[in-house]
């Protein structure tokens, strides 16, 4: 995705509100890009989830429409790696959120097929529904 | 000794051979896992979001029922379980004003107090029953079996709910030794498996066994172990496309930790439920005289 910096007024509320759902300050960041390093869904990724993070400090609704969040598997590995202790994986999870709460499924379940559901775990199935539908 | 229990859909169904290995094992140790008398989904995934509460109410009355049975210790064998529940207990015991409003929501029940521990079966394997008494219960050690352990994601992080060191863990490889098996050391051991993206991104899912499992057969390792049903999935089930995709890629057999020690400890096959492997892991436990 290309961006570009142009000096306005932040968008603040946007802001204010990924600070509630998520718990993060991301004004932490200080874009060393570690969390990006340590991902191992990065090459999948549209951005790097460093970029994720500036996107939010910059208040940039954009980011919402970027693949990197639907794309991570919440394993932690940014978590526990950065060294400033931001929770990246809680920050993907409150963009999701805020997403799922407007009603937008990025699954949908009457697309996978019924061989498919049978064989699938359970586990599987209720962990992929919870992070990517607006549903319960 | 008795210790409360919480199964998880899983192990109740794909992954029971992980319960019953779990089970006849921990019975030759003295150890009675007594399954919660009525308990909940815990969810699978810990709800992240600071603002979302009725997600943890499920784990609350998980954690009521640990107490009626006269348990504050908890224990999960899969390890999605395990990160849900431990991740949402501290949740609220950091935020009493959240546990508050969390009882307040279950008002037919008692008020949770925060009190349980959740622990996973590895750690009380290690820190209660210890892995030199384990050794003493060997009947079949696992000679010459090379052997991967697999973390995956959710024994080690976050860090608040890590069993273990969270970079170089070594609780996998004491109790594998302690059976008698070889250990492959594999840089992807804590690499996450794809996890739910298996569903709707199974490519990704795909190249990451394909890695996660080439690094171990390329160390010379003839099986990968693990604790998660999930991972247990994801590196079974999707091997055989890998087969199909790379000539020459070599499957190996995924077990449960459980199923292993239900071996060594020389316990009748049945328990081991080996016929649910998609990667068949008979010819390699034949070829080593366990079976």
């Amino acid at each position: 995705m290309k961006g570009s910096l142009i000096l306005k007024k932040v968008n603040s509320e946007f802001i204010r509100k990924i600070v509630e759902v998520s718990g993060v300050n991301v004004f932490a960041c200080y874009q060393c890009g570690r969390c990006s390093a340590s991902c191992p869904l990065v090459e999948e990724m549209d951005i790097l989830p460093n970029q994720m993070v500036r996107l939010v400090q910059l208040g940039n609704e954009e980011v919402l429409n970027t693949a990197t969040p639907w794309i991570c598997a919440t394993c932690f590995s940014c978590t526990a790696r950065c060294p400033l202790g931001i929770d990246i994986a809680k920050l993907a999870e409150a963009l999701r959120s805020i997403s799922l709460r407007k009603n937008i499924d990025k699954v949908k379940i009457n697309q996978i097929s019924f061989g498919e559901l049978m064989k699938l775990p359970q586990i599987a199935l209720v962990s992929n529904f919870r992070k990517n539908t607006s549903v319960s | 000794m008795r210790v409360p229990y919480f199964p998880g859909c899983s192990l109740k169904d794909f992954a029971d051979n992980f319960e019953k290995s779990a089970f006849a094992s921990a019975s030759v140790l003295g150890v009675e896992l007594v399954e919660l008398p009525e308990w909940y989904c815990c969810g699978v995934v810990a709800p992240l979001e600071e603002d979302e509460l009725i997600r943890k109410v499920a784990p609350a009355r998980n954690f009521l029922r640990t107490k009626e049975l006269g348990g504050n210790k908890l224990v999960t064998l899969c390890s999605m379980c395990y990160n849900t529940l431990k991740l949402t207990n501290l949740y609220m015991k950091k935020n009493p004003d959240k546990l508050e409003r969390i009882n307040s929501f279950m008002d037919e029940e008692e008020n949770y107090d925060g009190t349980v521990e959740v622990i996973h079966f590895l750690e009380l394997l290690r820190d209660i029953v210890g892995f030199e008494k384990m050794r003493e219960k060997v009947k079949k050690p696992l000679k010459g079996l090379k052997v991967a352990p697999y973390y995956g994601c959710l024994l080690l992080r976050p860090k608040e709910v890590a069993i273990d060191s969270l970079e170089k863990p070594t609780v996998m490889e004491d109790l594998l030794k302690s059976l008698g098996a070889e250990i492959v050391n594999s840089p992807l051991k804590k690499t996450c498996c794809g996890s739910y993206q298996v569903i709707n991104n199974k490519e990704v899912a795909s190249k990451l066994v394909y890695k996660i499992i080439t690094a171990v057969t390329k160390r010379g390792g003839e099986a990968v172990v693990t604790s998660c049903p999930l991972c247990h999935y994801n590196l079974d089930s999707l091997q055989k496309d890998l087969s199909d995709k790379y000539p020459g890629y070599k499957e190996v057999p995924v077990f449960y930790f459980t199923q292993l020690m239900a071996l060594a400890f020389g316990l009748e096959e049945e328990v081991l439920g080996l016929e649910k492997h998609e990667v068949n892991p008979l010819n390699l436990l034949k070829s080593k005289g366990l079976i």
